[in-house]
């Protein structure tokens, strides 16, 4: 009760001061008031100077009952004593400030839960957050624990896999080593029982000639003793016969060593000269036949051949020591190596100019091709005019057959020539007939003699063929190769010459179809 | 191929003529009777010995008459011929007992009684005047001089695949000897008997032993729990040593070439691989594989070409031939890449299992190999040693029994226990019945020194087929 007595200034506080002296106790809030109470007091009188003055004290008055009525105060009014006095009838004034002053006071508590509320509030908020952020922590610490674990599952399957395929491995050779180890052991058991068996027979028989003791002694019966095989006298078992056995078995031996190697010499040295042969005829290929289209390569490759001639020339004459000369084999060797690669790239470049060059090689067939179009043109022209010819005939018989228009003596003349016509006719075509009779005759004699020709060629080619290849052959050591007899070339050259002798009416065609042939 | 029968003559032994694709006439002789498979040509190609139970009887080759007919006192495991063609060696391994006659003094006897030691196995010396006698559990070989009944032992001997060898100018034997469980091998000069070298081999079980032709190189070989094969010099130096692979089936067979070049050494990998004398180095191997293709060689395989049952030609033959309604005739055809060819897979249980090289056999001018892979019994693969390819591939209907090459020529006859029999040149492959009757099975066959004949075994019964080979393929 004594407490809001006090706190009149402390109103006044209120309305100047911060909400932080709210919170003093009223024992302290005594002090304050007894420590601002004097200035203060100036102060707000200061202030209620502002609002009153002597002047406005009835406006004052009507304007405090207002604000006092809206507060929800109407009870109680500040009255002046009396009209025009500037003085306030103290109880409605009290009453009004005690009104007022519970106001306040309930304000204040509010304000004190209010603000112990927002306290409360903010710390559990702080706590929340701070917890917050502690199990977001620790949430990324679990993810990336999570992941790490996942790294290392993966990895474990991994390790597990190949050990998986390892440990199928080794199954596998167990298995192997299993059955190996089985086919041995019924090797070892079936001979052991062999062995086995035999030890049990010997047994046996020894215990049976321990029983029998018959003595059946060994003996061999002859009739008569034979001579030696070659003849000779049994010799005496000498040292001297021990020691020319073992001559004797060394001489074999030495022998046998010796055919050999005479035997791998003699194909060293064959294989050697093959290998001198084969590398000079590659320089011939190579060198002499470039002239245009190589140009640089060509002169080098020339060169190169020249020294390597040079070289192995000087080489020929001491070929004999140089079979044992390492350093002379490696050059040989080397040195075909080279004109091999030589050849091959040669060789490869020709074959990628020739696909190239088909068309050129084309001409040399045109002008053959050539001469067969104008035969064939001059022929074409023939049929064309024989034709024509026919076609006249035809017509001027047919004009004749129509001018002559008298009946009876055209008739007449008519059959006389249609007759003579007919005797002709028959005449012509029997001469005709015979004609064609011998142009089939001729034509066949002529085509079988192309064939023949033919056939002559291809034979005398495949001879040819063959008769290079024995060529190249011979120029080899392997000598136990047959050489095929290439003497049916001759003949076909004989035979198209009787072709051309025949004497034929129709030589031009002839001529022209050999040239197709050939 | 025409078959054409002749009325058959009591007298003349050549009954059947026949011609075929390869433009060599082919006689065939009447069947006669045969035990063991003791059927052998003497040396010289002029004499055929045959046993017959305990009867040895000894013809002329071309007329095939009876010229001599000795008696043995058992019944005859082993016979062979001496050197010179003059005797004739007769073992019977159940008695203990070698016989030998003589060709030019029929009342010449000579027996060898091994008494209680018994015998496993007798054979001449290179010189045709030594027998050697191996006793049983092969204790001791036992040497008989039959110029001066001198007896010459031999201790030790080992009881394997091929344990004795004499070189090929009949100089040397080797021998190989299991001593203290480590083996040897002894180098004996085949004139007196004489130990020339006697050194270790580096095996663990040594398997067999064989001279180069040329007699300077003794191939020796280990049993097939490893694959080592060893090359010695003819004094005793190890010149070289192959091993293909470890661990599996190793060395199941080995040949040389007659020119001494080449050793094809067969294995149970189903491969043959081929040494040079040179280097002594593997310059190729042969695979055999079940499926052919990618090879320029021509397979043959026989067709059967079976009569009709109601067939109107050849009624009357049946009639006539009695027993080859059965025998159905074959011909080759050229089968177009790729091939396959039946295999059996063997037991993988049994010991020395059917698979792998068992068979190697060179032609005489070293220029092809016949090779037989026992998981693909009814093939026959000859190989071309020149361009060391493969040459041909022959397959029959039934499991190939035996072949051998004609001693002079580029020819190979095979049989596979029919009544056919096969022969495979460079120029072409044919299939000729034999023309038996009562059904002659085929089961081995010899070629004559000349190469102008065969032998045909059956099981009890021979047969000799004469080729009259005018200028074949040269």
């Amino acid at each position: 009760m004594g407490e809001w007595w006090t706190t009149e200034t402390s109103m006044e506080n209120y309305e100047i001061s911060s909400i932080s002296h709210v919170t003093m106790s009223p024992s302290r809030r005594n002090n304050l008031v007894s420590m601002y109470s004097f200035p203060l007091s100036k102060s707000s009188y200061s202030v209620i100077s502002a609002f009153c003055t002597e002047d406005n004290i009835p406006q004052c008055i009507s304007y405090i009952n207002q604000e006092l009525a809206s507060l929800g105060l109407s009870s109680t009014c500040i009255e002046a004593i009396s009209p025009g006095d500037t003085g306030l009838s103290t109880v409605p004034a009290l009453n009004a400030m005690y009104e007022l002053l519970q106001i306040h006071r309930r304000s204040m508590c509010n304000l004190e839960e209010l603000e112990r509320e927002q306290l409360r509030k903010s710390s559990t908020l702080e706590h929340i957050q701070m917890s917050n952020t502690r199990l977001k922590d620790q949430l990324e610490l679990s993810i990336r624990e999570k992941s790490g674990l996942h790294e290392t599952e993966r990895q474990l399957q991994l390790k597990i896999k190949t050990l998986q395929s390892c440990l199928k491995t080794e199954k596998d050779e167990v298995q192997k080593l299993q059955s190996v180890i089985a086919s041995r052991a019924s090797q070892y058991s079936h001979d052991a029982k062999r062995k086995e068996r035999e030890a049990v027979k010997l047994k046996e028989r020894l215990s049976q000639l321990l029983i029998d003791r018959k003595d059946k002694k060994l003996a061999i019966d002859v009739l008569n003793c034979l001579g030696r095989a070659d003849g000779k006298r049994r010799h005496w078992k000498t040292t001297k016969a021990t020691s020319s056995h073992e001559d004797e078995m060394y001489k074999s031996l030495l022998s046998d060593y010796e055919a050999s190697q005479r035997s791998l010499m003699l194909e060293n040295a064959e294989l050697k000269k093959v290998l001198q042969q084969m590398k000079k005829e590659m320089m011939h290929i190579l060198s002499p036949r470039q002239p245009s289209t190589r140009g640089a390569t060509a002169d080098d490759s020339q060169e190169q051949a020249d020294l390597d001639g040079e070289a192995k020339g000087g080489d020929a004459s001491r070929e004999s020591l140089d079979q044992y000369c390492e350093h002379a084999r490696e050059q040989l060797t080397n040195s075909i190596r080279q004109q091999w690669r030589k050849l091959r790239n040669h060789v490869e470049r020709l074959d990628s100019q020739g696909t190239s060059q088909n068309q050129l090689e084309s001409n040399k067939e045109v002008i053959p091709r050539e001469t067969h179009e104008d035969e064939m043109e001059r022929m074409r022209c023939e049929v064309q005019q024989c034709r024509e010819f026919i076609h006249a005939q035809q017509q001027l018989l047919q004009q004749q057959l129509n001018t002559s228009f008298d009946d009876e003596t055209a008739a007449l003349l008519n059959d006389c020539y249609t007759l003579e016509e007919k005797e002709r006719l028959k005449e012509e075509w029997r001469l005709f007939e015979e004609q064609k009779r011998n142009f089939e005759r001729e034509r066949k004699n002529f085509t079988e003699a192309a064939i023949r020709l033919g056939r002559e060629k291809k034979a005398f080619e495949e001879d040819r063929a063959s008769w290079l290849k024995n060529q190249f052959l011979n120029m080899t050591p392997f000598t136990h190769r047959r050489r095929y007899s290439s003497s049916d070339g001759q003949s076909a050259l004989s035979i198209s010459k009787s072709v051309a002798s025949n004497g034929l009416n129709l030589t031009k065609i002839t001529a022209s179809l050999r040239v197709e042939y050939l | 191929m025409t078959n054409h029968t002749a009325p058959v003559s009591p007298v003349s032994h050549h009954r059947h003529i026949t011609r075929n694709s390869c433009d060599c006439k082919m006689n065939f002789s009447e069947v006669f009777k045969q035990t063991n498979q003791l059927c052998k040509v003497s040396p010289d190609g002029k004499y055929l010995a045959t046993c017959v139970q305990y009867r040895l009887v000894v013809r002329d080759v071309s007329t095939l008459q009876i010229l001599q007919l000795y008696t043995c006192l058992d019944q005859v495991s082993h016979m062979e011929w001496s050197s010179d063609s003059l005797f004739i060696l007769c073992a019977m391994y159940n008695r203990g007992l070698v016989q030998v006659w003589s060709l030019e003094q029929p009342d010449w006897h000579c027996k060898i009684d091994e008494g209680s030691i018994g015998l496993v196995s007798s054979r001449w010396s290179p010189d045709g005047r030594h027998i050697l006698n191996t006793t049983e559990f092969h204790l001791r070989v036992t040497v008989w001089s039959l110029c001066t009944k001198a007896v010459s032992y031999i201790k030790y001997p080992k009881a394997c695949q091929k344990g004795i060898d004499f070189s090929r100018d009949g100089r040397y034997m080797a021998l190989a000897e299991r001593r203290d469980c480590k083996d040897y091998v002894c180098v004996f000069v085949c004139d007196d008997w004489h130990l020339l070298r006697h050194f270790e081999t580096e095996t663990q079980d040594l398997a067999g032993l064989e001279w180069s032709p040329n007699g300077c190189v003794l191939a020796v070989w280990d049993s097939c729990l490893e694959y080592k094969v060893l090359l010695y010099s003819l004094d005793g130096r190890l010149l070289s040593t192959y091993s293909a692979y470890e661990w599996s089936l190793g060395v199941k067979s080995v040949s040389w070439s007659p020119s001494s070049q080449f050793l094809a050494i067969g294995s149970y990998d189903e491969k043959v691989r081929i040494l040079n004398h040179i280097t002594w180095k593997k310059i190729t191997q042969f695979e055999h594989p079940a499926i052919i293709d990618n090879t320029k060689a021509t397979v043959y395989k026989e067709a059967e070409k079976r009569p009709g049952v109601g067939s109107d030609e050849m009624p009357l033959h049946n009639i006539t031939m009695g027993a080859t309604l059965f025998n159905t005739q074959s011909k080759y055809e050229i089968c177009p890449l790729p091939v396959q060819i039946p295999v059996v897979k063997p037991d993988p249980d049994r010991a020395s299992p059917k698979i792998g090289i068992s068979v190697l056999a060179f032609s005489s001018d070293s220029r092809y190999l016949a090779t037989k892979n026992d998981n693909m019994a009814t093939a026959v693969w000859v190989w071309d040693m020149q361009k060391m390819s493969l040459e041909a591939v022959l397959e029959q209907t039934s499991a190939v029994r035996c072949f051998q090459w004609d001693p002079l020529r580029p020819r190979l006859a095979l049989c596979a226990g029919n009544t056919k029999l096969y022969l495979w040149s460079p120029g072409g492959c044919v299939s000729v019945q034999v023309p038996t009757e009562g059904g002659f099975q085929v089961q081995s066959l010899n070629w004559h020194c000349s190469g102008d004949s065969l032998i045909l075994l059956g099981k009890e019964q021979l047969c000799l087929c004469y080729m009259d080979t005018d200028q074949e393929d040269k």
